[in-house]
């Protein structure tokens, strides 16, 4: 099975974040990166499909020069080749135009399916891996937990996904390969890099692309003006004082002002 | 002109309240605009469904029918709404942004040449539409560019699903055209995950405790407070997907939706797919070390601190006002 992994490199969890010049982005020279939650899931869905059935596993990845860092950590951890999809203003790109660029990286590789994490923890659009599989015209299933081979004796080749679906319930799915599926986290432990797997990565093919080479740049439809701090919900009393004191404070404000206790 | 379709979903039967609250959306936004709203119905029997919206203040409502959609898939969604949408050329299409929005209108949209401008939390004239980034740290605003319908959904609670009006629209009927043969994907009966031996949403107070516990060895900590309190523990779902809590006690989009009385969120950053389930809560408490946390947005109370020091300082606050 050949599988083509799509993830990005997003500023890291705890990364304090500050609006750029422009207010239409983030100030990203002194940001620390890592590879997108659910993208790792659905690597780690990738590698462990491979060690089953055998086959490839290639990573994907769109953006500038950086995320060369997060491609060789999945290679470390068991890819067999990348594709870096060289790209600087990703940002302004609109979901469509993203999954257009991957779609191009995609094709020539003819992949038996493609994986990704279901929403990008940066822009959250979740959109990426459903809008490549109408791009690519192949079926798709997202929120994914669990990807399994079916040997049906059919002429096609099958698999079946457990989705999930909302308030804790789910449903499996079958669909003919190629597809595209996008993974929800949470469905496999999430392997470490070995060492071995560190010092092997160094020599792993990486090919560079250029995005205008495969795609050319076409004006967003949904355009992002502006970024800001989000307005609050409710007016939060912070609660001042050393640990003792603070919890002292909190328990007569829950009592008295609250009355939840 | 064509105006505003609010497209929705069907839960047990009847509209979802989602929807609704999308519907809200679509009529606020009409309003502003001076535009047109209706709605669409989708299944292979929509009667009952259509009758529920047909008192709201809507143009039309349009019973999309089809035996192919009685069960969801993608590719039936998708073209039934296609066949619909190149019809009516609407300018906003607007859906409650639910998993299965999630699974198909990314899709339809890419299909017409759009794109969804996905989880939107409100709108200002223009229209601007807001969503939140970086897991709601930071808010964007977004504008539709070009010709053609301006895909939008709405994130749950952004929208209140009272505040839909009452009215007497037209009920008409659309016929798509599907073929078995297009639709790639066997769905299965869906089902629940395990037994459900915990009914969160029912408990009055709940200790919920996010990634800022860092292993589950410390546990016990959050634990002791809820013993204290004589509350329900619940999680956020890195820690469900951990496995250091059942998935029975996870809180958000994928778990469970709550309201207590209080609702006590420790080393909780608070995604976006969290706080949905839980912001309906009468009282929220957040502690965090990051005084720019999300939580804090919706919190009635905070503390900015290590929660290895404020948990059990609380647990014996707690146990000495008893």
């Amino acid at each position: 099975m050949k599988i083509i992994v799509a993830i990005k490199q997003v500023p890291e969890r705890d990364a304090q974040v500050r609006i750029d010049a422009s207010a239409k982005w983030i100030e990203e020279s002194d940001l620390q990166y890592a590879m997108n939650e659910s993208d790792a899931y659905a690597l780690e869905e990738a590698l462990q499909l491979k060690e089953k059935n055998g086959g490839e596993v290639i990573v994907l990845s769109a953006g500038p020069e950086r995320v060369g860092t997060t491609i060789r950590e999945a290679l470390a951890k068991g890819a067999d080749r990348a594709i870096h999809v060289d790209c600087n203003d990703l940002n302004q790109r609109d979901a469509l135009a993203v999954a257009r660029l991957i779609a191009e990286a995609v094709k020539p590789e003819s992949p038996d399916l493609v994986l990704t994490g279901l929403q990008s923890d940066d822009l959250g659009y979740g959109q990426t891996g459903v809008i490549l599989a109408e791009l690519l015209g192949v079926p798709h299933a997202s929120l994914i937990l669990h990807v399994e081979k079916t040997d049906g004796g059919l002429p096609e080749e099958r698999i079946k996904v457990k989705r999930e679906l909302e308030a804790g319930w789910f449903q499996d799915i079958e669909l003919p390969l190629p597809a595209v599926l996008t993974i929800q986290s949470g469905g496999n432990k999430l392997r470490y890099a070995t060492l071995m797997g560190i010092k092997k990565a160094k020599s792993k093919e990486m090919r560079v692309v250029p995005a205008a080479e495969i795609a050319s740049a076409i004006p967003p439809v949904a355009v992002l003006e502006s970024i800001a701090l989000p307005q609050k919900q409710r007016s939060t009393q912070i609660i001042p004082g050393d640990p003792k004191q603070a919890a002292a404070a909190l328990v007569e404000k829950l009592k008295f002002e609250a009355r939840v206790l | 002109m064509s105006g505003i379709w609010v497209v929705l979903e069907e839960r047990d039967g009847r509209v979802s309240r989602t929807s609704w609250e999308a519907l809200a959306a679509g009529q606020r936004l009409a309003a502003q605009d001076g535009k047109f709203v209706h709605a669409a119905v989708m299944g292979s029997a929509t009667e009952a469904l259509a009758a529920e919206v047909a008192g709201k203040a809507l143009t039309k409502v349009a019973r999309i029918e089809h035996p192919l959609l009685a069960r969801y898939t993608s590719d039936a969604y998708t073209i039934a709404l296609h066949q619909f949408f190149e019809q009516e050329k609407p300018e906003y299409i607007v859906f409650p942004h639910t998993y299965q929005v999630r699974d198909f209108a990314p899709a339809l949209a890419a299909r017409m040449n759009q794109v969804l401008i996905s989880d939107v939390v409100g709108f200002e004239q223009g229209p601007v539409f807001t969503r939140q980034l970086l897991q709601g740290r930071l808010a964007g605003t977004y504008r539709h560019q070009g010709e053609g319908p301006c895909f939008v959904s709405v994130q749950a609670g952004a929208f209140r699903a009272d505040a839909v009006e009452a009215g007497t629209p037209e009920v008409t009927s659309f016929t798509p055209t599907i073929d078995a043969a297009q639709i790639r994907t066997r769905p299965g009966e869906p089902f629940r995950g395990s037994a459900q031996t915990v009914d969160l949403a029912s408990a009055p107070l709940i200790v919920s405790v996010g990634r800022g516990i860092k292993e589950a060895d410390n546990l016990p900590l959050v634990q002791e407070l809820a013993a204290a309190l004589g509350a329900e523990l619940a999680a956020s779902r890195p820690i469900c997907d951990n496995g250091w809590l059942p998935m029975e006690r996870q809180v958000g989009s994928s778990g469970q939706t709550v309201s207590p009385k209080l609702y006590l969120a420790v080393g909780i950053s608070g995604a976006i797919q969290h706080l949905v389930g839980m912001k309906g809560s009468q009282c929220i408490v957040a502690i965090n070390k990051d005084p720019d946390a999300p939580i804090f947005e919706v919190a009635d109370y905070g503390i900015v601190g290590d929660l290895f020091e404020v948990v059990p300082a609380l647990t014996e606050a707690v146990k000495a006002a008893k």
